[in-house]
């Protein structure tokens, strides 16, 4: 599945909830389901600190692709993150730098987008394409 | 609830809370970082920039005259209000931020040396800390820390040991902004005349919510800032003791705080222009003053007493939610509630909250170390205004228990 593939089947599965309660109660779920990340990962070069919550974001190099895993202490944020990773997760590091990220948008989270409120959701996918910018000058 | 105040008649004079946010009713309780703005003080802007806009203090000619008769009446304005000796008193800045820069840097340079001590407590928020550690690190002062208790409230056998014959200066808040707890300030500035030092009082969350008057208290400083107190944004002020801002050095350079200048030697106006360099935001002080104004018309103590009540009827009403956390419950507390639910994260709390049109703080406050001392990364805030209602607070209260039942 492609980036932009995997981005199409979450806003489907989102335009099932009539209201923002039900989708906040899935990102909740969602939130509670994500693989902790390992605890050698939780270290402050993983950590991505704003105001609001605190994110821890790793990545891996899996037989050409970037593999990440991430976590934070707000559960709406892992929601949040778990949907990012099933997006990003598992891509040619060229791939994941030339993916424009248009779901968070679609799904009606757009809130989470502004710099500073979760965390800046936008720090996030400048870190994913980091990790993804190292592995290619790795590679 | 019980009050002098026709509630309903005041809330039609701030249009913004008759709006919708998510299509439900806005309910604003982030009081402490930013009131509302009454339309008088909105109209005040509009006034001076319709039809007396001029630069100030310079001119001869008509508008000026009038702009600079306006800015000056705002400043006599601030000192009624809290009853300053003197209007050449009152100098305006940008806000308690540039206030207490200004003291850290003009008293700090002037009276302070290495191994002085400056004395503040743990629970003041940034602008009240990182100002002095700059000052630490200029001059090589120590900064002490006074602690407080499980309510919240100093220590003040600790505040008596830590004054000493090195400490040039006490800066501590009025009014917590995290816990609302209502400091002793005018003890702690007898306490600490009595050693020769004076004392600064932030008074950012207090000029709103009750009566001051820096003369009872004898509060060498005592700063704030217009836009919690329905003022406009950009404003702020530094009420400051003649005989201290006299020995102080000017904070800016520029126009407006100069008597003359050759390229040798400038002598400095007077106060209290020395302190206000550059053209002054005339506009923001006209507006201020609508707003003091404002107030008055039902008095800061019906203000105080009715919020008071509100405060009380909210704790009582959250308490009654499983898991309650409320950090800050002095005996002397202002209309400020801090709190978690279990372990809720104050961030996801927060954000479905806003998702019911209920507009609360999350987070630290701007107050790292008073959170790390409480050992929590945040809390989520409601702080009110006098425009606030019981039935405001109902809604609060059943958004956090359908909240709450989501986790």
């Amino acid at each position: 599945m492609t980036i932009n593939e995997a981005q199409d089947r979450v806003i489907e599965e989102f335009s099932e909830f009539s209201d923002w309660m039900d989708k906040y109660a899935y990102l909740i779920d969602l939130g509670n389901s994500l693989d902790p990340i390992d605890e050698k990962a939780k270290i402050p070069q993983n950590l991505i600190e704003g105001c609001q919550s605190r994110v821890w974001l790793d990545a891996a190099e899996q037989e050409g692709k970037v593999v990440f895993t991430a976590e934070s202490d707000a559960v709406i944020v892992k929601g949040i993150i778990s949907l990012l990773i099933r997006v990003m997760s598992g891509h040619t590091p060229d791939e994941i730098l030339e993916a424009e990220l248009y779901f968070i948008d679609q799904i009606g989270l757009k809130e989470h987008l502004s710099p500073t409120r979760a965390n800046g959701l936008l720090s996030m996918v400048k870190q994913i394409k980091l990790y993804a910018l190292a592995f290619k000058a790795k590679s | 609830m019980d009050t002098t105040l026709d509630i309903a008649a005041i809330r039609a004079d701030f249009p913004i809370l008759s709006r919708t946010v998510y299509d439900r009713p806005l309910v604003y309780f982030d009081n402490a970082a930013t009131s509302q703005k009454p339309r008088c003080v909105v109209e005040a802007i509009e006034k001076v920039y319709y039809n007396q806009n001029a630069n100030i203090h310079r001119g001869v000619h008509y508008l000026s005259q009038v702009a600079t008769e306006a800015h000056e009446e705002a400043r006599q304005t601030v000192q009624a209000f809290i009853n300053a000796a003197e209007s050449r008193e009152i100098i305006f800045t940008r806000g308690t931020t540039e206030a207490i820069n200004l003291i850290a840097t003009s008293f700090g340079e002037t009276f302070c040396n290495e191994g002085d001590e400056i004395l503040i407590t743990g629970m003041e928020h940034h602008a009240n800390i990182v100002p002095w550690q700059l000052l630490r690190d200029r001059k090589g002062i120590v900064l002490k820390v006074v602690p407080f208790n499980e309510r919240g409230e100093l220590d003040m056998e600790a505040f008596s040991k830590l004054l000493s014959p090195k400490t040039k200066l006490v800066s501590v808040a009025h009014i917590s902004n995290v816990m609302g707890t209502v400091n002793p300030v005018a003890k702690i500035i007898a306490e600490a005349h009595a050693h020769n030092i004076p004392v600064l009082v932030d008074g950012a969350q207090a000029v709103s919510h009750m009566p001051v008057d820096v003369q009872a208290l004898d509060a060498d400083f005592y700063v704030f800032s217009g836009h919690k107190m329905y003022g406009p944004n950009g404003i702020g002020v530094l009420y400051g003791k003649e005989k201290w801002l006299e020995q102080l050095p000017p904070y800016h350079g520029g126009g407006e705080m100069i008597a003359t200048v050759t390229y040798e030697k400038t002598t400095y106006a007077e106060l209290p222009f020395k302190f206000e360099a550059g053209t002054p935001d005339y506009v923001g002080s006209v507006a201020l003053g609508e707003a003091i104004r404002y107030m008055q018309k039902f008095g800061l103590k019906a203000i105080g007493d009715y919020e008071h009540q509100l405060l009380q009827y909210a704790t009582e009403q959250l308490m009654k939610i499983d898991g309650m956390r409320i950090f800050g419950t002095a005996a002397e507390k202002a209309s400020v509630i801090s709190f978690l639910v279990r372990d809720i994260h104050h961030f996801d709390m927060g954000t479905l909250l806003d998702k019911l049109g209920i507009a609360v703080r999350t987070g630290h406050h701007c107050a790292m170390p008073l959170m790390h001392t409480l050992g929590i990364e945040g809390t989520i805030r409601a702080s009110f205004a006098f425009y606030n209602t019981k039935e405001e607070i109902d809604a609060l209260v059943a958004a956090v228990d359908r909240v709450q039942k989501m986790f």
